[in-house]
């Protein structure tokens, strides 16, 4: 049975993400890194919907420069209609809608990427901590998630806000306080299913230290999911802002956001509609191309899905 | 599954207990309610002081946590007491607002499981054909679309569909801005017709925003499941194609959709609340957002505290759902 | 319920026709899978015939389109897989027919047991529920009686207290407990065809034993025809009266066991038979197959296994042989087969001098890697087939 037992680990060690087991036929074999990136360039709608992210941060972040008015310039004239100098025309107090957008396309980006990157950390760490650690470490994350699960976001959010200012971080804080559990769900299910696979045993038979594995091993190991899940992190933090906002439990002025401004303008869908739809248009762009990005990505890691089944 | 039940009743008391007092904690740190005496005309550092010790607020917060929750657990809610305004009991304002929501959310809600279950079954049962495109892309952009946008659209177009009935010379239909005080009235056709139409709007745009999570969520554990081995059994058992569908795949599709339903209430809950904004109903948005912008805390706390033991009543709910539907739950 | 009226039964055929027309009769059976990388040919050409109380083993790597032209058979075949062929049932032609048309022939005359025991019950349902439903769907009976069957087929299948366990949900059956339901299931309508894919893969080996005992005795029992598909040669060896060899979607060697695994006349048979650990050659080495099974999107051109084949001529990259007589029902798909019969000992065939002997893999793996690969990859298929996955 000797060469059973060779077999099967083989099979193990070949499929285990050492990189070296590409060197054998490097002229064919594509490295992970290469496939993934290989099939999401394939997918045409991510990668339109990345030419529009693109084009938003650039609106948003290089936009102000080049544009002639200033976000918080009020010397126009008020409720201004579309016109060379104001293509989206002005708000009621004199404001420029093209400027305003611009800015709170910033922010709203700003907020939705300090959530992603936070709620990432977090829930990653604490997930792999809890799917590998197991036993109490565990028992304390679910039950944090728990009770925060019985708080809603919307009034936390309401009542930080009010004590602590609406500064734009402050929500990002808030909105990433309730972010992290979905993603820490997600890498506790993936950890407690890879930490039996047996290149973690092989680890930790070498002595390799908890973070060491996690890091090392486990991570590099859930990096499709982890992204994916990242990435519609950002989407549903573009949206949640934007609610919180909308509310007036957000960002307050003199900061801005897509939501503040939706909230300072929507009562003129009937008279002056550019200045509902165009903030709109931003706002669902945003969501839709992070969206479209991140089920681009899903499909470039996990590309069973698309496979005939037999 | 009794005793399962009581073991999820028992886990749920300190989770209330603990979620209670972190509420506590956040509510007093916030801000002081008596903030804005301060900046009124001939207020005294005597008289704020007077009116700290008469709320309690000059004791410690664990102190006043413990006094508060005896109080909400014998039923004394406490009185709102924000400035200027008369003195209203927590418990009928946050009952009457949760009532209000309640109407709306139940409704919408009950409307969005069915169509979106229904929608997501379709759709992967006809996988890639027009409808599942259909489907799956306007599911798709519901999700990506802002929930308080979705609600201006809707209420605009119903401002202007009334503006149509109006210039035809009939009443104006449908109730854009808060339902009608007291019940309705007539005959029982047009008790639904005013009903309809006091609820059509918001409902709609409520049950968009759900529909959208539960289609896609339906469509892809259907789609899992079309494709797994048992039903692949059921069909080589030489059982109609419907029988396959409905008896052995949609009844396992339904499992995982318990859950979403159950973790989808916060998502609700801020999905009413935006809705009851820009349809001006007196719900439980309205008074979060009153009460957070007067600072009134003994209202606060009366909401989380409504709100909080809410979730955890529809969590046992979904879990005693998920246990009747998954055989394998119910043992452990 | 549906009805089976229109069904030829078994008195439709003349008597002494019975005697000598197949059950079940595939010509031609080729399937193929579009994807966007290209047409994925899973099966070329495979035809059998299938009598009454036969047992045809069906043996190969995975990838090889055993399980496929099964799946073809029952028509599970997801919608995007174009059939072509002929597969007759009594002769009636099943390729073709839609999932109503196909639906009185499953379970009632063509049943199947599956791969994996642990996934293909309903865990939502009751096992004796489940039973009873597969009873019902060919039988006109009440719920009681379709009950009480299912009792009885569990009984059959050797499950201890049948009556109390059709009361419990799969989930609390242990994995040979469930293969045994998964059998029960598709005998309790009487099928004259029984498809068993891999139906002893997923099980210990003690286990595996006692389900391939309780199918013998089955088959003893109702005369069914069973089409075993598997990549055990001892499974094969141990229950099967006539084998095929699948390699590369199509068969390459077809005959009667014993003269298959004792002449084999396709060197891929001689390879296959040469890669199993078996207590007749203990002490000796394993003689593995080089390289892998080939692509089903590019296949190589000629014969499939030449780029593998230790015996490869020129021939063989230029055209695929058809099936040779190599002796009493004895076919084979070999350019070569007449010179593999001079040879002596042909195991020795696949023996490479420059890889290290298996009994110390250390050396093995050290001394060539690139080699070491490649036979893992063969028997790590062997291994573990995920071919239906």
């Amino acid at each position: 049975m000797a060469n059973i037992n060779l077999a099967s680990e083989g099979g193990v060690v070949n499929s285990a993400p050492q990189s070296d087991s590409h060197e054998f036929d490097a002229s064919k074999t594509r490295t992970q890194g290469q496939l993934v990136l290989r099939r999401f360039l394939r997918h045409r709608l991510a990668m339109v919907s990345l030419g529009v992210f693109v084009f938003l941060v650039l609106f948003a972040f290089v936009g102000p420069f080049i544009w002639t008015y200033d976000f918080e310039d009020v010397s126009s004239k008020s409720y201004q209609p579309m016109s060379g100098t104001h293509p989206l025309g002005t708000t009621q107090v004199g404001k420029d809608m093209l400027a305003l957008l611009m800015r709170g396309t910033g922010y709203s980006l700003q907020i939705a990427l300090i959530v992603a990157a936070l709620a990432t950390a977090i829930g990653v760490t604490f997930g792999a901590l809890a799917g590998y650690l197991r036993g109490f470490v565990d028992t304390a994350l679910m039950r944090l998630v728990d009770l925060l699960l019985i708080i809603p976001q919307i009034a936390v959010a309401a009542i930080v806000v009010k004590g602590f200012s609406g500064s734009w971080y402050v929500v990002a804080l808030v909105l990433a306080a309730f972010a992290w559990m979905q993603i820490a769900r997600i890498t506790r299910g993936e950890t407690l299913s890879l930490a039996q696979r047996e290149f973690i045993e092989a680890a930790r038979a070498c002595g390799a230290s908890t973070p060491r594995i996690i890091f090392k091993h486990l991570v590099p190991n859930m990096i499709g999911s982890i992204t994916v899940n990242a990435t519609l992190a950002i989407a549903a933090a573009v949206l949640t802002e934007a609610a919180l906002s909308f509310l007036g439990l957000g960002v307050q002025p003199p900061d801005t956001s897509l939501g503040v401004i939706v909230l300072e303008n929507y009562g003129q869908f009937m008279n002056r509609p550019w200045l509902f739809w165009g903030p709109f248009i931003v706002l669902v762009s945003l969501s839709l191309a992070v969206n479209f990005i991140g089920d681009g990505l899903r499909d470039a890691f996990d590309p069973r899905q698309t496979k005939v089944r037999a | 599954m009794i005793r399962y039940i009581i073991r999820r009743l028992l886990i749920s008391v300190p989770i209330l207990l603990i979620g209670s007092f972190a509420c506590y904690v956040l509510v007093a740190t916030a801000g002081n309610p008596l903030a804005e005496m301060r900046f009124r005309p001939g207020v005294t550092e005597a008289d704020i002081k007077a009116a700290e010790i008469s709320l309690g607020l000059d004791k410690p917060v664990v102190v006043r946590y413990w006094n508060w929750l005896t109080d909400f657990v014998s039923g004394d809610w406490g009185q709102s007491i924000a400035l200027g305004q008369a003195k209203t009991a927590v418990y009928p304002a946050v009952t009457d607002a949760l009532w209000t929501t309640g109407r709306l959310v139940i409704g919408a809600e009950l409307l969005a499981l069915t169509l979106g279950v229904s929608v997501g079954v379709l759709a992967a049962v006809r996988q890639y054909s027009i409808f599942d495109y259909l489907a799956t892309s306007t599911a798709f952009l519901m999700f990506s679309m802002p929930i308080f946008c979705v609600a201006v659209i809707v209420k605009n177009y119903g401002i202007q569909f009334n503006n149509v009935l109006e210039s035809m010379g009939l009443d104006r239909w449908l109730t854009t801005a808060g339902p009608r005080p007291g019940g309705f009235s007539g005959s029982f056709g047009e008790v639904v017709f005013k009903y309809t139409g006091t609820f059509l709007l918001p409902t709609v745009a409520l049950m968009l925003i759900s529909f959208a999570a539960y289609s896609r969520f339906e469509r892809a554990s259907m789609l899992e499941i079309l494709h797994s081995d048992f039903v692949r059994t059921a069909r080589a058992k030489g059982i109609s194609q419907s029988r396959v569908i409905f008896r052995h795949a949609f009844r396992n599709a339904l499992i995982p959709v318990a859950t979403l339903f159950s973790l989808n209430f916060g998502a609700v809950l801020s999905g009413a609340i935006i809705t009851e904004t820009v349809f001006g109903w007196a719900g439980m948005g309205t008074l979060l957002v009153n009460s957070v912008r007067q600072f009134d805390p003994p209202m606060l706390m009366g909401w989380l505290a409504v709100t909080a033991t809410l979730i955890v009543l529809f969590n046992l709910i979904a879990d005693v759902v998920y246990g009747i539907l998954d055989p394998r739950i119910r043992l452990g | 319920m549906t009805s089976v009226s229109e069904l030829p039964s078994e008195d439709f055929l003349p008597s002494d026709d019975r005697a000598t027309a197949p059950l079940l009769s595939v010509k031609d059976l080729s399937v193929t899978f579009p994807t966007d990388d290209g047409d994925v040919r899973a099966v070329r050409n495979v035809s059998f015939d299938l009598h009454a109380g036969d047992v045809l083993g069906i043996v190969g790597e995975s990838g090889s389109g055993k399980s496929v032209s099964s799946m073809a058979i029952m028509g599970l075949l997801p919608k995007n897989a174009v059939i072509e062929g002929s597969i007759r049932y009594r002769g009636e032609e099943l390729n073709g027919r839609t999932y109503k048309q196909m639906q009185p022939f499953r379970s009632k005359h063509i049943s199947m047991i599956f791969q994996d025991p642990m996934t293909s019950l309903n865990p939502v349902y009751t096992v004796g529920w489940q039973l009873a439903e597969t009873y019902r769907a060919h039988h006109d009976v009440s719920k009681k009686a379709a009950w009480a069957k299912a009792v009885e087929a569990l009984e059959l299948v050797g499950i201890p207290q049948p009556d109390k366990r059709a009361n419990q949900y799969p989930h609390e059956f242990s994995g040979g407990m469930r293969q045994r339901v998964v059998i029960a299931m598709a005998i309790i309508n009487d099928p004259s065809v029984i498809i068993a894919d891999e139906p002893t893969t997923a099980l210990d080996v003690t286990v595996q034993a006692q389900i391939l005992d309780t199918m013998l005795r089955l088959q003893s029992e109702t005369d069914a025809a069973i089409i075993m598909i598997t990549h055990d040669l001892g499974v094969v060896a141990g229950m099967v009266n006539r084998v095929q060899v699948m390699y590369g979607g199509t068969v390459v060697e077809s005959g009667p066991v014993d003269d298959v695994f004792e002449q084999p006349r396709m060197p891929y048979t001689v390879g296959l038979l040469g890669s199993v650990p078996n207590p007749a050659t203990l002490g000796k080495r394993l003689t593995p197959i080089k390289g892998a099974p080939p692509s089903l999107v590019n296949l190589p051109s000629g014969c499939s296994f030449s780029p593998r084949c230790p015996l490869v001529a020129d021939v063989c990259h230029e055209w695929e042989p058809e099936l040779e007589e190599a002796g009493p029902n004895h076919t084979t798909r070999c350019h070569r087969w007449e010179h593999l019969v001079t040879v002596e000992n042909p195991q020795r065939l696949f023996l490479h001098d420059e890889i290290g002997t298996v009994e110390n893999p250390a050396v093995f793996a050290a001394a060539n890697p690139d080699e070491s690969l490649e036979v893992t990859a063969v028997h790590g298929s062997l291994i573990t087939d995920e071919e239906a996955k």
